[in-house]
């Protein structure tokens, strides 16, 4: 993975300076809050309901065990000994104080990471495929080309003011697992006539005017993916709408002006700005595509897996779950749930984090990463290490085999943490989670996406859940309303609504009654819920959803 | 017709810890909403918020609704509610310190 140089190093220790340099003088009153507020936020420092939140990047969700030995130590003694980890593949620190924050980015630095630009009207975290150069069906590894743009886009003169946020993934297959359709840029690895290069997909996002990401450029080659990506950056920094942050974000942008005509204008930038960069962001790709190369891959039997597989039902289960295909022979990609029912979705412990650490040494190359899904996956690991690798999670309650399923929900922290949350979201995916494995239906009900969002910013991707929930604030009191049929891969779909919304009691029944018909009305187990409800429409979940209602339309 | 004023508290967060505080009657901060001021009246309302805003060692101070309680100002909506005491997955936050017991 990528290893800082002297000038990353030297970059984010002075930031640290800076910004203890700016703590202090806060806390003796020199700097107003008006003040300091921004800078906090360009350190990734926001103030929630009960306390400071510091959220820490975690590029393209790639750690090595040191880091992820460092976030537990953080958590252990900054915090209350766990952290958050993100749909934007960040950890956040629910309960840092803000004269303990400087020390914290120290220890951060010394792994080579940071909190900057996790805020703030900036270029934020660069997100890829959590699979990334493991698994089989990928073009390139989309890792190298988010770390250039992680180093264009952090502290890039013209891009600290932008008219909003701007937030970049980057996949290198055609499966998409990294949400690119939902981003202001998503770009999609490809090959064409042996040449390396991207299709940049431009104005998608959530929040309260979800869009689909509409394409740019079909084909971008590796040497000019840098200017074209300023070029876009800028013709929005200049266009984008400054006098309403609603209309701020780069897919109104692109609605307005409609994407042909952004499109002469990037070309134009693009032509004007391409001669400057002079062939010095391709010397620094290949410089970073040599801290990618893949581990050395064992050949080896994988036996101890068969006879586990065959012998441990529970091993067997989880093995079914939790274990995706990779591109090297007897090798398998392992994602670690962080959905044990009843849990925060995203949490994990400092022993955890501890824990994964010492497996990726033991077991999986040392690597980890964190998916936007809120899970934790081993990229690597040779077969025949699965049952020991299985083991040891078990003893760290890690073990849950729910990968793709019912219970493996995605939720924003809501209101039990959020200053921006409408309601709570935390407590829903754990009632949904635990009423699914009292009735044991999770394993029936098969592949399923639940995504909850707190507030109508989507931060927990309710638009593109096979089921989205969004809780809102109804005169008062928490209502949830419900999305069906949305879709978060190559095949974007943005979720239908039902209907009206339920309340904090009624909105785990509400679920309850829609997979409950759901199980009645499919053609069989291998029908999907996606699957059956793109066959059926919405009306035979309405009925579900709504009895009442529909017995008195069908009185009338 | 302006709307007829309802009782409120002035609530903010601490600069240091982030922890969530409300103005006394005397013009302090305290931790827990039992022992905030309850305020009647508009200009009374403007003034003490005008006050506790000066103060460097206070964030975004603000006002909002509160109702009498047995024991003090008690919160009308949810998310005071949940300021009070701290978040529902953990007990950490007010509940777990006592402020929130404080009553």
């Amino acid at each position: 993975m990528y290893k800082y140089n002297d000038f990353d190093e030297s970059f984010v220790r002075n930031r640290v300076e800076q910004f203890s340099a700016q703590v202090a003088r806060r806390i003796d009153g020199s700097l107003s809050e008006e003040e300091f507020r921004p800078l906090r936020l360009m350190n990734g420092l926001y103030l929630q309901l009960h306390a400071y939140m510091l959220r820490v990047a975690i590029p393209y969700g790639t750690l090595n065990p040191g880091q992820m030995d460092q976030l537990a130590h953080i958590a252990e003694k900054y915090d209350r000994g766990y952290g958050h980890f993100t749909t934007r593949q960040n950890i956040q620190y629910n309960w840092p104080k803000l004269p303990d924050v400087p020390a914290i980015l120290s220890d951060l630095a010394d792994v080579e990471m940071h909190a900057i630009q996790t805020s703030g009207n900036t270029i934020r975290n660069v997100t890829a495929d959590h699979f990334a150069g493991a698994s089989a069906d990928e073009v390139a590894d989309p890792r190298p080309v988010a770390e250039l743009i992680r180093q264009w886009s952090t502290d890039h003169p013209e891009f600290q003011f932008l008219p909003r946020k701007f937030k970049v993934a980057v996949t290198g297959a055609a499966a998409d697992r990294a949400v690119v359709r939902a981003h202001d840029i998503g770009l999609v690895l490809k090959r064409q006539d042996g040449v390396l290069g991207a299709e940049i997909i431009v104005g998608g996002g959530l929040g309260r005017t979800p869009m689909v990401g509409k394409t740019l450029k079909e084909f971008v080659t590796f040497d000019d993916l840098l200017p074209y990506l300023e070029a876009t950056v800028s013709v929005w920094n200049l266009l984008g709408r400054r006098d309403n942050k609603y209309k701020a974000r780069i897919k109104i942008t692109v609605h307005e002006h409609g994407i042909d005509d952004i499109r002469a204008r990037v070309e134009e930038r693009f032509a004007a700005i391409k001669p400057t960069f002079g062939g010095i962001d391709m010397e620094m790709l290949r410089e970073i595509e040599g801290h990618f190369v893949p581990p050395m891959f064992a050949d080896k039997p994988i036996e101890a897996y068969t006879r586990a597989y065959e012998a441990d039902p529970v091993f067997r289960a989880w093995a079914d779950t939790n274990l995706a295909a990779h591109k090297a022979e007897g090798y398998a990609i392992v994602t670690v749930s962080l959905k044990k029912p009843g849990q925060t979705p995203g949490d994990a412990t400092a022993d955890q984090m501890r824990a994964l650490a010492q497996i990726a040494r033991d077991y999986a190359h040392d690597e980890l990463r964190i998916s936007h899904e809120q899970n934790v996956i081993l990229p690597h690991v040779h077969k025949s290490n699965l049952p020991a690798l299985h083991a040891a999670l078990k003893a760290f309650d890690l073990a849950t085999a729910n990968v793709g399923l019912v219970s493996d929900i995605i939720a924003c922290p809501g209101m039990d943490y959020c200053a921006l949350a409408t309601a709570r979201a935390i407590p829903v995916a754990q009632g949904i989670a635990t009423r699914f494995e009292e009735l044991k239906l999770e394993h029936d009900i098969g592949a399923l996406k639940i995504k909850i969002s707190g507030c109508i910013n989507a931060c927990g991707h309710h638009h593109v859940g096979h089921i989205g929930i969004l809780g809102l604030d109804r005169a008062g009191v928490e209502n949830y309303q419900i999305t069906l049929g949305g879709d978060g891969t190559e095949d974007m779909v943005i979720g239908d609504r039902t209907g009206p919304g339920f309340a904090y009691d009624e909105i785990v029944p509400a679920i309850e009654r829609i997979l409950l018909s759901y199980l009645d009305l499919r053609d069989g187990p291998e029908e999907t819920f996606l699957a059956a409800y793109r066959r059926l429409g919405l009306a035979p979940f309405k009925a579900a959803l709504y009895p009442a209602k529909e017995e008195k339309a069908n009185a009338a | 017709m302006s709307r007829p004023f309802t009782p409120k508290v002035i609530t903010a967060n601490a600069l240091l810890e982030g922890d969530v505080i409300y103005r006394s009657a005397s013009g302090d901060w305290v931790r827990a909403l039992a022992q905030a001021a309850l305020i009647f009246d508009a200009e009374r309302a403007d003034e003490m918020l005008a006050e506790a805003q000066k103060d460097g060692m206070a964030v975004g101070a603000y006002l909002t609704d509160a109702a009498e309680g047995e024991h003090g100002p008690e919160p009308t909506h949810f998310r005071e509610e949940f300021r009070r005491t701290g978040p529902s997955n953990y007990p950490h936050g007010k509940q777990e310190t006592g402020a929130r017991a404080n009553v």
